[in-house]
Formats: C-alpha cells, structure tokens, sequence
C-alpha cells in the first residue's frame, strides 16, 4: 500500500485549485460576478497544470562511468517535455479556434462533444495507469523467485480504476450519440431495439461483476473487456433517446463526466480532481433533475429512452385540420402589439432553428419605442440544453432583466395583452393541466392562453410539437397563428412596425 | 492520504456542489455546463503523469494522447464560457448590432 511521498505544498497546490473551481461555479449565481468567476476558474487550472508539471518533469537516467566508478543520475528529458507542450498547445490551438467560431446555436452539440473528449481523456488516463501504474504510485513492484517481476496494484485502486474507465467510455460513447442526434446527423426520434432493457441491464451487471473480479485478477482482458462493455453500454443508452429529452441526456453525461475525473481522482489521490469531479457530478445531476421536473418525467423513464417515438402516430395530430383556428399577418401582429400595454415573448427551439433572436430583438425594440414593455418568459426545456434561450437571447444583447422564469412571469399573463410565441409549443401546450391522457399532463407549462391575444408562430399548422400532441391553444377564440418561418415573420412585423 | 481521508473531502465536495449549484441562476446553466466541462478536464493531471513517466513508451502515449484532449476541453470550455457571459448584459446599454 506504499503511495509517492506527497509534499504538502504540492497538495495544498491542488486543494486552492479545487477551492477556485468551487468559487468558479460560485461566480455564476448572477451574471455580474460571472465572469470574476469564470477567470478564477482558469486559475485554478493553471495552478494545477503548473503544480503538475513542475512536480512530474520527464526525466532520463544516464550512466555516467568514471575511472572507478559508475552511477546512474537523473537528467531533465527535454525531448518528452517538449512533446508535453506540444501537446498542450495543439490541445489549446483547436480548443480556443473551436470556441471562437462556434454559432450559439449550437452549443448544445458543441457541450455534448466537450464530454465526450472528457469521456475519451478519462479512458485513456485510466489505461496510462493500468499499463504504467508505478509512475502512479498505485502499485508495488513484486519479484517473483524465478526473476520476473509485477506490478501488483492495489485492490482499491483497480476497483477505482475500473469504475473511471467504464464512466469514462460510457460517457464518451453516449456523448458521441447525443452529439450526432443534436448536430442532425442522426434522426432525433428514438432508436428502439428489442429486448433493450434486458440487454443493457446484462451488460451493466457484466460491467460491475468484471469490475469486483478484477481486484483479484489484473489480467489485462479485464480491464479491456470492461473497457469495451462500457463503450458499448453509453452507445445503448443514449441511442433509444428521442431529441425531446436531449436536455436531460446532456446534463446527465456532465455529471458523468464529473464522476469519472473524481474516480481517477481517487486513483491519483488528488484533491483537485475528486473536488471538481464532486463538483461537476452534482452539478449535472442537479441539471438533469432541473430539467425531469420542468417536464413532469422521472429520470427512470427519460433513461429507459422511448419517448416521442409515436410523434405523428398519435391521435392529436389527425383532429388538427379539422377544426377550426384562425389565420393572421404580420400586419396584424403589428398593430396589436403596438396598441398593447404589456408583451411577453416565448421563445422555443423553433427560434434557434430560424436564428431569429436577433431579429427578435429588433422588434422588442421597436415596441419599446410605441411605449410597450416587454418581457421574456423562458421555461426551463426550451431549446435542447438548460438555459440554451438565456443565452440566445444574451446573444442578441437582450437585457437580462427582461427575461424571466417560468414561476417568475407565470402568473402575468393574466395581465398581459399579447403573448408572443416563437417556436415553442409543448411548453405552452394547456392539455399538460387538465388532460389527463396527455403525455404531457403534469408538466408545467406557461400560460399564455390566459393572454388578451395569443399570438403564434409556427411553419405550418400539420406538424405538432416533439411530444407528438396537438395544442389546444391553436384552437382558442384569443388565439392568431401567424404562419411562415419564424424570422421572415418577425422581420415582417419588424417592418409593419415603422 | 489513505482512502478515508480521501472519501472525505470527496464526500463534502458533493454537498460543497449541490448548495453552490443550487445557487446558480437558471439563466447561467448552458455556461455552468460550459465551465463545468472545462473543469472537469481537469483529469489533464493524470494525463501529464502518464506522458512525463518513464517506463511504458505506450502509457506516455496514452497521456499524451490525453493531454490533447483535456487541453482542447479546458481551453475550448473556458474559452466558449467567456464569450457566453461577455454577452449577458443588463438593460440601458448602447446596443451594438453586429
């Protein structure tokens, strides 16, 4: 059970790190010390990238022979320290090129492909470990009496080991799936196979039984076959997952992404890293359940994956050309909205998908000018990642105080003249409180019927939103569709306004 | 440290986590996933031991290999995350179109 010598000062290196992480996240509990907090955190990180560097330089041995002596002394390796900031400085070159140019829009894709390079690193640290784990301090050299020598490594740490490789490939299989359904190279509808819980129940028990074996067999086909089990197991998971429910799928792989760096930080024995993997851990985990509750749906049945699959089967959807709704222009939605006292705008993954926001905006400030106040009522699923229309909106440098939370604005819309709604559905959908048949039912949604006039934009009255349910609120007597794309639409209103 | 000692501040982390996240305003979590993700790669240390050991040419490969990665995350995320919040801004501000 022997482990490296630690110096203390080392240590304390990694818990201010771990300390900066928590002020990092710390800072986001308002926009205004956002950004210390985001700085922080880069702190934090350097000081544990320094700490290990400096701490962990490559070195050579070098036979040194004099005339009566031999001895073996260290030298620094420059050639494998510069492959380290090589290595280094590649990372930072596609990461900061990466970050510049992405659009906005997709920063669900870009999260979700974050995690599954976090994923893959885990992986490919535990595999470092297991084929090299003296360099770790987790194993003890054992000599055998025929002269052949093992590294025999901790029980503990080859179960920590396994668990960090199994989270680590689960999640980087999984974020790989959620990343092509998110980014369209893979349809949003779930993919289902049959017999599919028995399978990913067998090869989850397979997982942890080989796990448990391997504290008393470190052959290498254990550690692998855990290795391939697991990325099969992440792909299986996410694959019968619908895009509905890709905000719960992303939270969930962040939180794994947390507890595989706390398990290779148990491996490690470093603060830093168990502090942050708790940190990100909790954090997706508390984001997952931030997003189940906004849509009525416990965890289990978001995992058991399904939902939205009978999208187009459903019976709502064939009443729809029925019954009777009634059609507006832009030149309408103009003039009622710059007689209106108060407007609040509900913007959905629709206004992502058109990049309306900043034309959005363009409107919101052209009411401003009539004299209308104007508010944003966000609920917690819109869009495909959590606080994905927050930052769509801060995107196009709509004020923060002007857009609010579902339980914030809810009870205005009473009082409200015109509800705007652009590109949401589900989430306004009425059925989800008084019918009980409905998918939807028990979900809170916003009440933008109880609006003087609703007004909704949508591409064309056949299609029905990701939960496969027609809306009620299309049919009601307060309610005008406005019919187009979504910033031809409001570009039009734009216009009407002058 | 032995494994107590370390189950402990990993135990305290997670409650550390969930009052702090908790706090997080709702408009901030696409950038909380943004940092949380840069962080989180902050398993680069496992990577720098692996590629500055000697004594397995595969495992240092490994880490390097590891350290790309991590370092595309950490900078990526922190990067990404800045931008994000440069744009939260409050009302009565010249509003710059792009």
């Amino acid at each position: 059970m022997e482990h490296v010598a630690v110096n203390p000062w080392v240590a304390l290196a990694y818990l201010v790190a771990g300390v900066c992480f928590i002020l990092a996240l710390r800072g986001l509990s308002s926009p205004a010390t956002s950004q210390r907090g985001n700085r922080l955190g880069m702190i934090g990180m350097g000081v544990a990238v320094v700490t290990t560097l400096v701490t962990h330089v490559p070195l050579t041995a070098t036979l040194i022979e004099g005339a009566d002596y031999a001895a073996l002394i260290a030298r620094v390796d420059y050639a494998a320290a510069f492959e380290i900031v090589a290595a280094i400085a590649l990372g930072a070159l596609i990461g900061v090129g990466v970050a510049r140019r992405i659009a906005m829009t997709a920063m669900p894709q870009l999260v979700a492909a974050f995690h599954s390079l976090v994923g893959l690193a885990a992986v490919l640290v535990a595999a470092a470990a297991f084929l090299n784990p003296v360099a770790f301090g987790i194993a003890v050299p054992v000599l055998f009496p025929d002269g052949s020598a093992v590294a025999l490594i901790n029980p503990v740490s080859r179960v920590e080991m396994g668990l960090g490789v199994a989270i680590g490939a689960i999640t980087f299989s999984g974020s790989v799936i959620a990343f092509l359904k998110l980014n369209g190279n893979m349809g949003g509808k779930p993919i289902l196979l049959p017999a599919r819980h028995a399978i990913n129940l067998g090869v989850l028990a397979a997982i942890l039984l080989l796990v448990a074996y391997f504290t008393v067999d470190q052959s290498p086909w254990v550690f692998w076959t855990v290795t391939l089990l697991s990325f099969a197991i992440g792909f299986l998971l996410i694959v019968p997952i619908g895009g509905a429910d890709m905000p719960v799928v992303v939270s969930m792989l962040n939180s794994y992404s947390g507890w595989a760096a706390a398990a290779m930080g148990f491996t490690l024995h470093n603060s830093a890293m168990i502090i942050t993997g708790a940190l990100v851990g909790s954090s997706g985990a508390i984001l997952s359940y931030i997003m189940c509750r906004a849509m009525n749906r416990s965890f289990v049945s978001v995992i058991a994956g399904g939902f939205g699959a009978e999208a187009g089967a459903g019976g709502g959807g064939a009443a729809a050309s029925d019954r009777a709704w009634k059609r507006g222009s832009a030149e309408d939605a103009a003039f009622l909205m710059s007689q209106a006292e108060q407007v609040i705008i509900v913007p959905g993954y629709g206004m992502a998908v058109a990049q309306a926001q900043h034309v959005l905006r363009e409107m919101a400030d052209k009411l401003k000018a009539h004299g209308v106040r104007v508010k944003y009522a966000i609920h917690p699923v819109a869009g495909r990642m959590p606080g994905h229309m927050n930052v769509l909106l801060a995107e196009a440098n709509v004020p923060y105080d002007e857009v609010f939370e579902l339980e914030d604005i809810n009870s205005e819309f009473a009082q409200t003249d015109v509800a705007f709604v652009i590109g949401a559905n589900d989430v306004t959908n009425p059925a989800a409180k008084t019918d009980r048949s409905s998918p939807i039912y028990g979900m809170p949604v916003l009440d933008v019927e109880k609006a003087k006039t609703v007004l909704f934009i949508k591409r064309s009255m056949g299609g029905v939103g990701y939960a496969g349910v027609d809306n009620e609120v299309f049919y009601r007597d307060n309610t005008m569709m406005l019919l187009a794309d979504a910033k031809k639409m409001v570009e039009e209103i734009v216009k009407s306004l002058d | 440290m032995d494994f107590v000692a370390i189950l402990s501040i990993f135990v305290l982390a997670c409650f550390v986590g969930y009052y702090v996240v908790w706090s997080v305003t709702p408009a901030l979590h696409t950038p909380l996933m943004a940092v949380t993700n840069a962080i989180s790669s902050v398993i680069i240390v496992g990577a720098l031991i692996a590629g500055a050991a000697a004594g397995s040419t595969g495992s240092k490969w490994l880490g390097l290999a590891a350290v790309v990665l991590a370092s595309v995350n950490i900078f990526g995320g922190f990067a990404v995350t800045q931008r994000m919040l440069a744009m939260y801004r409050k009302k009565e501000r010249p509003a710059p179109r792009p």
